[in-house]
């Protein structure tokens, strides 16, 4: 299985393909991708270079161009799909209609991959996707289980790409609207969520208090671990119970499901993560890249070594089980 | 401008729903978008009285249009969203799964959830028979502007999320089955005791979401009031109305008389909040720094 490995910058690019990576994705760096944070993603020379260094490694690379274009502003969003093209990316991931509807008629030739922010989540959806666009590949949202997910493969040609490592939607990715409530900054129109900009730390009566856009998202106690407040893995309060009502503060984890998600017939396992450093890219891909080898030799699976890597040290195998729902 | 009212996000008992269409076929209001939009679990609990309301509201010269669901994955929800496009009226599409059955050409509306943020989906959208269009509730005045530009040109209708809480997510999880401790598969309609959705404050006491079984909602309540005229100046046709519980008849009147100016804005939020149960307002998404701002807080 190909092993799918995010790069936030030209050294974790370099650092994953160095690793075993077979696919790099990453964005450029302005509001066209879904992690547009300052410091990371590439400009053009970059990306120019990062892509012949991984084809000259033999490794492939991906440009998400994921976010929904702005009204009147669609220029920026149309020159990242051409430039895609001319730096010779293997494929551009791309969620949005009127952009897929682009790319098709101005690049036919440039692979097209639907985002996960398209929450394709099922075979009539993603076929209609292909008839209509041309789409090659799907990453899946994060809410089918496996079984749903070899349903799919048994229903479609489109290759499906799926996430195994990193953070964890609980929603259906590109249709949460939670950050903006709060912060006015979104995933769909912004490419951030639950943003640094928003969040306030404050230490009172001797706890520290992660606030997100004045809401209180959690408390920790001295030498409890504080996790990023991350909007939808907060703890709140409703009728008598307080609690993590959406999710736990726990990051995805799918290691030891990866011999069923080939069965399933998934081509690509996905790791999330371009905000990440380069040797935490290279870790989680060499933990990776091990197990599809072992799997594609038939050895046992080496087991458990990407827990400690995993956000709070807690993690979960997501809504691949079908008791998560 | 028009008023839709939109399908109703909750869970309520058949009678309520089908007492709720016959006082909308009452209202002043224009087209009806019903159906099950949330969860397919609900549906065989008022499926039978689906086609009555729809006779009802057309009686009353409303048009009408069925929703669809806005996240399939079960056979069970592929099968509906199949059997919507036969059935002969007209479709809000949810989710594109919804459009794959639909013939290209059939006239169709898109409703909220769908990601319409700018011209050349809307003109995509257009050309596959969109004739009426919700914008997401997130959507700024700007970009709103824009789009109502375009959609006049292509004879597209507009609307925008006028008057309810707004919804805000989608999951493969249920959280009131979380909440009650029961798996999804035997949630036992957990939901069915919050007919407005279940409000989720902060361990700080500050109200903040609401949950809806699968969906997760603002816990104020969105209102369009005080920007129904830098709506229509945009180029916004119609104005969508959320069904909640409480006097919804009284709901549709106000916003007639707004737009009809009869009266103004400040007297439909404050006699909104003064309804039973008692909605926060926000209009933060169209006019504020955040969704949650509400244009009318600083009024003394």
């Amino acid at each position: 299985m190909e092993i799918v490995c995010p790069a936030g910058t030209p050294a974790s690019l370099r650092a994953a393909v160095k690793a075993g990576a077979h696919t790099i994705y990453c964005g450029f760096a302005d509001e066209t991708n879904a992690r547009n944070f300052p410091g990371l993603n590439f400009d053009r020379a970059e990306m120019r270079d990062g892509i012949a260094f991984a084809h000259r490694h033999g490794a492939k690379v991906l440009i998400a161009i994921n976010t929904f274009p702005r009204a009147g502003a669609e220029a920026i969003w149309h020159s990242a799909i051409s430039d895609a093209a001319t730096l010779e990316a293997d494929a551009v991931i791309l969620a949005d209609l009127g952009l897929l509807d682009h790319a098709a008629q101005k690049h036919p030739g440039l692979r097209r991959h639907l985002s996960v922010q398209a929450a394709a989540a099922n075979a009539d959806m993603i076929n209609f996707y292909a008839a209509t666009f041309g789409v090659k590949r799907v990453v899946l949202p994060r809410v089918l289980s496996v079984p749903e997910i070899a349903a799919i493969n048994a229903e479609t040609k489109v290759e499906t790409e799926v996430f195994v490592f990193g953070g964890l939607c609980v929603m259906a990715e590109g249709r949460c609207s939670l950050s903006s409530y709060a912060t006015g900054k979104s995933p769909n129109m912004y490419g951030v969520c639950s943003p640094p900009s928003h969040v306030d730390y404050r230490e009172e009566a001797g706890e520290l208090k992660a606030r997100l856009g004045g809401y209180l998202i959690h408390s920790a106690a001295k030498g409890e671990p504080a996790p990023y407040p991350t909007l939808c893995k907060g703890c709140f309060t409703a009728g008598d119970q307080s609690g993590y009502l959406f999710e736990d503060p726990v990051s995805l984890n799918a290691e030891q499901l990866i011999p069923q998600l080939q069965k399933a017939g998934v081509t690509a396992l996905k790791i999330e993560g371009r905000q990440r450093s380069a040797s935490y890219v290279a870790q989680v891909v060499q933990n990776f890249r091990a197990a599809v080898d072992a799997l594609a030799a038939g050895r046992p699976m080496p087991a458990g070594l990407l827990a400690r890597l995993s956000e709070g040290q807690a993690s979960t195998t997501g809504a691949y089980k079908k008791t998560w729902r | 401008m028009k008023l839709t009212v939109g399908p109703n996000q909750f869970f309520w008992k058949a009678d309520a729903w089908a007492a709720f269409y016959d006082g909308v076929a009452k209202a002043p209001v224009d087209h009806v978008s019903l159906g099950e939009m949330v969860c397919s679990k609900r549906m065989p609990f008022y499926q039978d009285r689906i086609a009555d309301a729809l006779a009802v509201l057309q009686a009353a010269g409303k048009t009408v249009a069925l929703s669809s669901l806005a996240l399939v994955t079960l056979k069970r929800e592929r099968k509906m969203t199949a059997e919507l496009a036969e059935m002969g009226v007209e479709i809000e599409v949810n989710d594109l799964t919804a459009l794959a059955h639909l013939p290209a050409g059939t006239p169709f509306s898109v409703g909220p959830l769908v990601n319409v943020y700018n011209e050349s989906t809307l003109r995509w959208l257009a050309g596959r028979g969109a004739v009426r269009l919700c914008l997401p509730p997130e959507l700024p005045l700007d970009p709103i502007a824009t789009l109502a530009a375009t959609a006049r040109e292509l004879g597209v209708e507009i609307e925008v999320w006028g008057y309810g809480r707004v919804p805000l997510a989608i999951s493969g999880r249920c959280y009131h089955a979380r909440l009650h401790a029961r798996p999804k598969d035997n949630c036992q309609f957990a939901c069915e005791d919050d007919p407005d959705g279940l409000s989720i404050a902060t361990r700080e006491g500050q109200p903040f979401l609401a949950m809806n079984g699968v969906q997760t909602l603002a816990d104020s309540y969105a209102c369009m009031a005080l920007q129904a005229d830098a709506l229509a100046q945009a180029g916004v046709t119609t104005l969508r109305l959320s069904p909640h519980t409480g006097d919804f008849g009284q709901v549709c009147l106000l916003f007639r008389d707004l737009l009809d100016g009869r009266i103004a804005g400040a007297e439909v939020a404050a006699a909104l909040t003064a309804q039973t149960p008692r909605p926060r307002l926000s209009d933060g998404f169209v006019r504020g720094a955040r969704g949650a701002d509400w244009s009318g807080a600083v009024v003394a």
